[in-house]
């Protein structure tokens, strides 16, 4: 049997009255590419933060890589790498500097530090750009960086919250590659999106409507379970019932 | 501690790649510790007089050479008719108004006894009340000289007279600026580090790289450690450039007392400064939230510690406050030590608040400060 990475039993998050995260339960297992869907507000971000143990939640119970959501966060924090909805290198440093950086945060050695970087920087095709400040990169060369720098200790799982926001679909494409040869080496992979091809890339689909998990399964079984063409039309015949605005 | 190393060769790149905060950093503070101490000078000279002579006998002229060789009255009008010196006044371009009776020489003569009117322009009050001030000792200097003149000793013994020969210590030449600049240096650092602080940690919030600093193994009191150190680096760096280069080049203040106590002192201060900054930095989201409660700080500390007001004529309530202020006592250690050469002993009171002040908004931050919500 596959090992459990990720394991969520209603996993509930409130605001006040609000309740963004609304008792959701899964599990994502080792190595899985995991596409966590939903429309703007439906409490995709509020509940990958909780995993990320930015944000503690109301009740339930997670555990990331075996490790309590509510008192292991520090070491789930040594076992993921994340990469938010908002551009998180930093723009007045070089490429090779934010490298330095989070490499050195996550306890890379000098010696490892220097192999990784040069691997990095090579893979990414970034040799003549890496002395310039990460401000002045094309955004999808930006999130192709920060993905890499996300995963520069080899982390067990990596979140990544709707990491091709705005980059083209060409720039996109070559981002899912990263993806999939991290997820070869074993680096399970979290990603929410709002593009519908992108979840056809994933192994297994959670789909999220007003702060529940109203379908979760492989994108050919549920694309056969609500008899729908492309993950489009599922994604419509579940958000349709949507009550929350999208922001 | 290896996290710490890396988050300060970060900082340290960041602050010196940001072009418009470097200068503001170095260049404004010397700019502005020679522009201030000069502005900021309390003698009040070049008042504005305007004399209304009805008299115009010697004893008059005298009196008014008396008071326009003194340094500082301008002569703004000279006349016979109180109302064109209410004029001048009502116009703006007097001050004061003296005016001397008929018959002044005659009655000073005669009767042994005469009445001058001084009418002041209390709109400035503190240049009102100088001016007032000067010109009564002017005038009673005159009274006695008058008195030498016609009263002679050898007739019967002069009325007993006391001299007041005052001296000033710690200041001797009353040079304003000795007691200005330590004080606005203090003002400097204090906006320096406080400003700078609490703006670094809310640009990480606005931009989104805390966000990214949270979810690595980074601990609180690492990050918290790595944006305090560089300021407080800074904070050294700036002070160190006023007292050597600004205050003792230009303007000749040399440091009565131990310079190792000032910088000790400052190491604490910066301590509870930069405590501020982070306290404000963790109730803001935006940068501009943050200069604006930080400006208001920054107010009322600078404000309230006796840099321009001394404390001591403060109502009751203002004292309060400003005994809760760490601005405060920065400067009196810094006027003690410079200018008294005050040693530790005499400033131990002084460590042991800025320490407690320290530990207090440092404490409060942190326990403010959230990886988590």
């Amino acid at each position: 049997m596959d090992k459990i990475v990720i394991k969520t039993d209603n996993l509930t998050k409130r605001f006040g009255d609000f309740i963004a995260v609304d008792t959701i339960t899964f599990d994502v297992k080792e190595g899985e590419i995991f596409g966590f869907l939903g429309a703007n507000g439906a409490g995709k971000t509020t509940a990958m933060r909780m995993l990320c143990g930015l944000s503690i939640p109301s009740s339930g119970e997670a555990s990331i890589g075996g490790f309590d959501v509510y008192r292991e966060r520090e070491k789930i924090k040594k076992n993921i790498g994340y990469m938010s909805q908002k551009f998180s290198l930093y723009e007045d440093l070089t490429v090779a500097e934010n490298i330095r950086f989070f490499g050195g945060i996550y306890g890379l050695d000098s010696q490892n530090l220097k192999i990784k970087s040069q691997e990095m920087i090579q893979s990414l095709g970034l040799e003549s750009q890496k002395n310039k400040l990460v401000a002045s990169l094309p955004l999808g060369w930006k999130q192709k960086l920060a993905f890499s720098v996300s995963i520069i200790h080899e982390p067990k799982i990596v979140f990544l919250d709707e990491p091709t926001g705005g980059v083209d679909p060409v720039t996109r494409r070559q981002f899912w590659d990263l993806i999939y040869t991290a997820s070869e080496r074993g680096i399970t992979i979290f990603v929410t999106t709002h593009y519908m091809d992108e979840a056809e890339y994933c192994n297994r689909i959670s789909m999220m409507v007003d702060g529940k998990i109203k379908a979760m399964d492989s994108p050919a079984n549920l694309k056969s379970q609500f008899s729908a063409e492309s993950m489009d039309e599922v994604f419509f015949e579940l958000a349709r019932g949507a009550q929350r605005k999208a922001d | 501690m290896s996290n710490l190393k890396f988050l300060l060769q970060k900082e340290f790149k960041q602050i010196f790649r940001n072009k418009s905060l470097l200068p503001l950093i170095f260049v404004m503070p010397i700019i502005q510790l020679l522009v201030m101490p000069l502005a900021a000078d309390y003698e009040i000279k070049n008042i504005n007089i305007s004399i209304v002579d009805h008299d115009k006998s010697p004893y008059s002229r005298l009196l008014i050479s008396k008071i326009t060789s003194s340094g500082y009255f301008k002569l703004s009008d000279y006349g016979e008719s109180f109302k064109a010196a209410y004029d001048q006044i009502e116009k703006d371009k007097s001050d004061l108004i003296l005016e001397i009776p008929v018959d002044f020489e005659k009655n000073l003569v005669r009767e042994n006894s005469e009445t001058l009117f001084i009418a002041v322009n209390a709109i400035n009050g503190t240049k009102a009340n100088l001016g007032g001030a000067y010109l009564q000792q002017i005038i009673g200097e005159f009274n006695a000289e008058v008195l030498l003149q016609w009263i002679s000793p050898t007739r019967y013994n002069p009325s007993p007279q006391i001299d007041v020969a005052s001296s000033n210590w710690f200041n001797p030449t009353m040079n304003y600026r000795f007691f200005m600049v330590p004080g606005i240096l203090v003002f400097l650092v204090t906006m320096v580090g406080a400003y700078m602080c609490s703006l670094n940690i809310v640009k990480e919030k606005e931009v989104g790289t805390i966000e990214q600093i949270n979810v690595t193994p980074i601990k609180k009191h690492e990050f918290i450690l790595g944006k305090l150190i560089p300021f407080w680096v800074i904070g050294i760096v700036v002070f160190s450039i006023g007292l050597f280069f600004v205050a003792r080049l230009i303007y000749g203040i040399v440091p009565v007392g131990s310079i190792l106590l000032l910088y000790g002192f400052l190491a604490i201060y910066l301590i509870a400064l930069l405590g501020v900054g982070l306290l404000i930095s963790t109730y803001s989201e935006t940068q501009q939230q943050a200069m604006s409660v930080a400006f208001f700080v920054m107010m009322i500390f600078l404000l309230m510690s006796g840099l321009f007001t001394p404390i001591e004529s403060m109502p009751t309530w203002a004292k309060t406050i400003a005994e809760f202020n760490p601005v405060t006592y920065f400067i009196e250690v810094m006027r003690m030590v410079i200018l008294k050469g005050s040693g530790f002993m005499d400033v131990t009171k002084h460590f042991k608040i800025m320490a407690a002040f320290a530990l207090f908004f440092n404490t409060w931050a942190i326990l403010n400060y959230r990886k988590t919500s």
